[in-house]
């Protein structure tokens, strides 16, 4: 070929060829490129992890408790202590050597119990000190906050303590995932059990916390109840922090209900239980039967507060230090032996969380969180409380066996405050995901 | 009628523990002109020596043994109660009566915290603005909360009722209806207590000569220091006293309302309203306020009522607040001249 006959039109041909052949191997290492878009993709020795917990406010014992647990999960995660649960988690990738062959550092924040507070922080954590994930929890409000900050970032949420419905229902986010159980699992854990200690001819009077979590747990167990038979007399709104309940307590005395349910937590519930004890409400005979108290989510921290009043108290719980698994056994020694006192569901659920995303990380081989949350859907472990245990793919909800318990009547200390009435089995507490509707949205990565 | 029988004792009792906090406000704004933000606080800390108190007479003796370990792990300790080891029934009594035997602790105590707070902090404040002095005595009551909950934590502590007066009362059966109407007994000596320590305050005020030159400096601070009184000792202990009323207030209300650090808070924004509903500077103003919001807060949580408006309970008693300072611009009670420069 000849200079002078490289023409325009045969430059521009050779150049569209040289083009196509040079940008043909990219096709078949998008993927790894990618993987390198994800937000806060771990670059040196360490991978950080973001503790959203609240310190201040209601739930700060709580909030404390959660931390310890955290700090816990980072110390077997790399190695130290006595591995806890690394030790009965099944299947796991997880060897105790970091995760992907990085050490697990961990920024925290305290969330305050408030969303706006919750979500600068995790903010914060994200822009400012390169968390891979956000994890914590104690108010469904919060969790459904942050969790929609997550989403828009592209990170994952491990969410704490967060048990209304909303959370993996109307509100679920491709990037959230949820290991406590909600409202609607109380429900029908709390159903059968009501059946058989109270009958199926009561008559219930809802006192409930004006907000999100309150209205679904509300909503949930007057379902079930109802379908048990019993009437709803009234279900009343209680603004949060009342204080003294007194003036919403006295109009359940003439009312004609015969159980007093209380969609209370945290301080509302140790006030409005403690109030309602002293009302005589338990001592009193309405339509011939004795006028009962239920609180359907317990929490032990609570307990401590509510003191006396919490005894022969029904409710619901995520899962107690004193089931007799081994894997339970050995985190509550863990805990214990670090701390010296025994963890609460808080604290369970925030560990296995941490654990659980840390092993996703492994299986998937990356950090990238679209392949994590790829491995976390679906995904079915045991030896972690809870029995065996499914992360639902459809609303990211994880589904295991919970607990109904009961208020002790002779606690030996303050850390036997309840008893395990039942433990219900996950069997039991399946549901359709499209009742509560919602969305989970992409995976797509986002660079942060 | 035991439905509105019942919305009225619980109307009185309510009522009670407003009007005591209300009471304190009214007193140091009308001594010193001082608008004391941290007056909640002192009803918190009131009740913070109750929950020391028992605290104390719970210190126990820890043997740990070293062959046994707990079932989470820790080495199990061995514990004995010092009050018991060393009185025995006795001070299983004390025990019991820890709440109302507490009230020997709240008053020097909380009389010195008050002294203290007007000495050290607020007289710097008594010639500046009220705007000045509501952003310091706010910014206390947040140092003072915060500091509880470093010691005592954030969850509510429960405080039992002495077991005598720990069950309901059956006030029915003084109105000939027998056992339908039946009242909590600690919330009955609660209201009786209010209406004896608001009792106390006034007989102080009215009929002793101290009394009667607090007053006297409260309608004219000026002549009654040119008449040779140091008015401003005076009203230190005025101040003092306010905090005492404010904390005995706070320790008699803990079986009622499990104590933590933000319960003056909660208190706190509800007796402002009660004191300029019954008037700013009038003690008789604040304490009809009080009972009057009490009760009628109580009516309008009565599920009749809120069927015909909903929402009804939560906003009564602003509601109450715009009416009565729209008719009456200087509350029930409020005298001329008072914040009106």
């Amino acid at each position: 070929m000849k200079f002078d006959s490289f023409n325009r039109r045969r430059f521009l041909g050779a150049s569209a060829v040289a083009g196509v052949g040079l940008a043909a191997p990219m096709h078949f290492v998008r993927g790894a490129y990618a993987a390198d878009m994800s937000c806060n993709m771990p670059t040196g020795k360490t991978v950080t992890f973001g503790w959203n917990i609240p310190l201040t406010g209601a739930y700060a014992d709580e909030g404390n408790d959660e931390l310890k647990a955290f700090k816990l999960a980072v110390k077997h995660l790399n190695g130290e202590g006595d591995g806890g649960m690394l030790k009965t988690m099944k299947p796991t990738a997880l060897k105790g050597n970091g995760v992907l062959g990085k050490k697990v550092a961990f920024v925290q924040s305290d969330s305050q119990t408030k969303s706006d507070a919750s979500r600068d922080g995790a903010k914060r954590m994200i822009e400012r000190d390169g968390a891979i994930m956000i994890s914590g929890g104690s108010s469904s409000g919060v969790a459904v906050a942050v969790q929609g900050l997550c989403q828009e970032l592209g990170v994952i949420f491990m969410a704490g303590l967060t048990h209304s419905n909303d959370t993996t229902g109307k509100d679920k986010k491709r990037y959230g995932f949820r290991h406590f159980f909600n409202a609607y699992q109380s429900g029908l854990a709390l159903a059968p059990v009501l059946a058989q200690e109270y009958g199926k001819d009561r008559t219930a009077y809802h006192l409930t916390a004006d907000y999100t979590w309150g209205w679904t747990q509300e909503e949930s167990i007057k379902n079930a109840t109802e379908k048990l038979g019993w009437k709803t007399a009234k279900a009343v709104r209680t603004p949060l922090g009342a204080g003294d309940f007194s003036q919403y307590i006295t109009p359940v005395l003439n009312s004609g209900a015969d159980v007093l349910i209380l969609n209370h937590y945290g301080k509302d519930m140790v006030n409005s239980l403690t109030q309602a004890v002293q009302f005589g409400l338990r001592d009193k005979m309405v339509n011939g039967k004795k006028v009962e108290i239920v609180v359907p989510l317990f929490s032990e921290l609570m307990a401590q507060g509510a003191g006396d009043a919490v005894k022969g108290i029904l409710g619901t719980s995520n899962w107690d230090w004193k089931l007799p698994d081994e894997a339970t056994k050995n985190f509550t020694k863990s805990f214990g032996t670090e701390y010296g006192t025994p963890p609460s569901q808080a604290a369970q659920t925030c560990y296995v969380q941490a654990l659980l995303y840390a092993d996703a990380c492994e299986r998937a081989g990356t950090f990238y969180a679209p392949a994590v949350i790829k491995a976390l859907e679906g995904f079915e472990f045991d030896g972690m409380g809870n029995g065996k245990t499914l992360y639902r793919a459809a609303d990211h909800q994880c589904f295991k066996s919970c607990l109904v318990v009961r208020g002790k009547e002779k606690p030996k200390d303050k850390f036997d405050l309840m008893e395990i009435v039942k433990v219900v089995p996950r069997e039991d507490l399946m549901y359709d995901p499209k009742i509560f509707g919602g969305d989970l949205g992409p995976s797509t990565a986002k660079q942060c | 009628m035991d439905a509105i029988l019942l919305q009225v004792l619980n109307g009185l009792d309510k009522g009670g523990a407003y009007a005591l906090i209300a009471l304190g406000l009214t007193l140091v704004f009308g001594t010193l002109g001082v608008v004391n933000f941290a007056h909640g606080a002192l009803f918190m800390l009131g009740a913070f020596c109750a929950v020391t108190f028992d605290k104390l007479l719970k210190l126990e003796s820890v043997v740990v043994d070293p062959e046994k370990t707990t079932a989470w792990g820790s080495k199990l300790e061995i514990r004995t109660p010092y009050v018991e080891a060393w009185l025995g029934d006795f001070g299983r009594f004390l025990h019991d009566y820890s709440v109302p035997a507490s009230i020997l602790l709240a008053i020097p105590v909380m009389l010195v915290i008050g002294i203290v707070m007007e000495r050290g902090l607020i007289r710097h404040f008594y010639k500046r603005p009220h705007a000045d002095q509501i952003l310091v005595t706010f910014g206390l009551a947040i140092v003072i909360q915060e500091v509880i909950k470093h010691f005592f934590g954030a969850n509510p502590i429960p405080q039992p009722a002495p077991p005598a007066f720990a069950g309901t009362a059956y006030v029915g059966a003084l109105f000939g209806m027998g056992q339908t109407l039946a009242y909590p007994w600690w919330r009955i000596i609660y209201m009786f207590f209010s209406l004896a320590v608001i009792g106390a305050v006034f007989a102080f005020l009215q009929f002793t000569t101290y009394g009667m030159v607090v007053r006297a400096g409260m309608h004219d601070r000026q002549t009654v220091g040119f008449l040779g009184i140091d008015i401003q000792r005076r009203f230190t202990v005025v101040f003092g006293l306010a905090a005492v009323v404010a904390g005995v207030a706070g320790v008699m209300y803990t079986p009622i309302l499990p104590p933590d650090y933000h319960m003056g808070m909660d208190f706190l924004v509800l007796s402002f309203v009660v004191v300029v509903v019954g008037g700013m500077g009038s003690l008789g103003g604040a304490v009809a306020a009080g009972f009057l919001l009490g009760i009628l807060q109580s009516f309008a949580s009565m599920n009749e009522v809120k069927s015909i408006v909903p929402g009804i309970d939560h906003i009564i008693i602003y509601l109450v607040a715009v009416v009565v300072l729209l008719t009456l611009p200087r509350g029930l009670f409020g005298r001329k001249g008072v914040m009106e420069e």
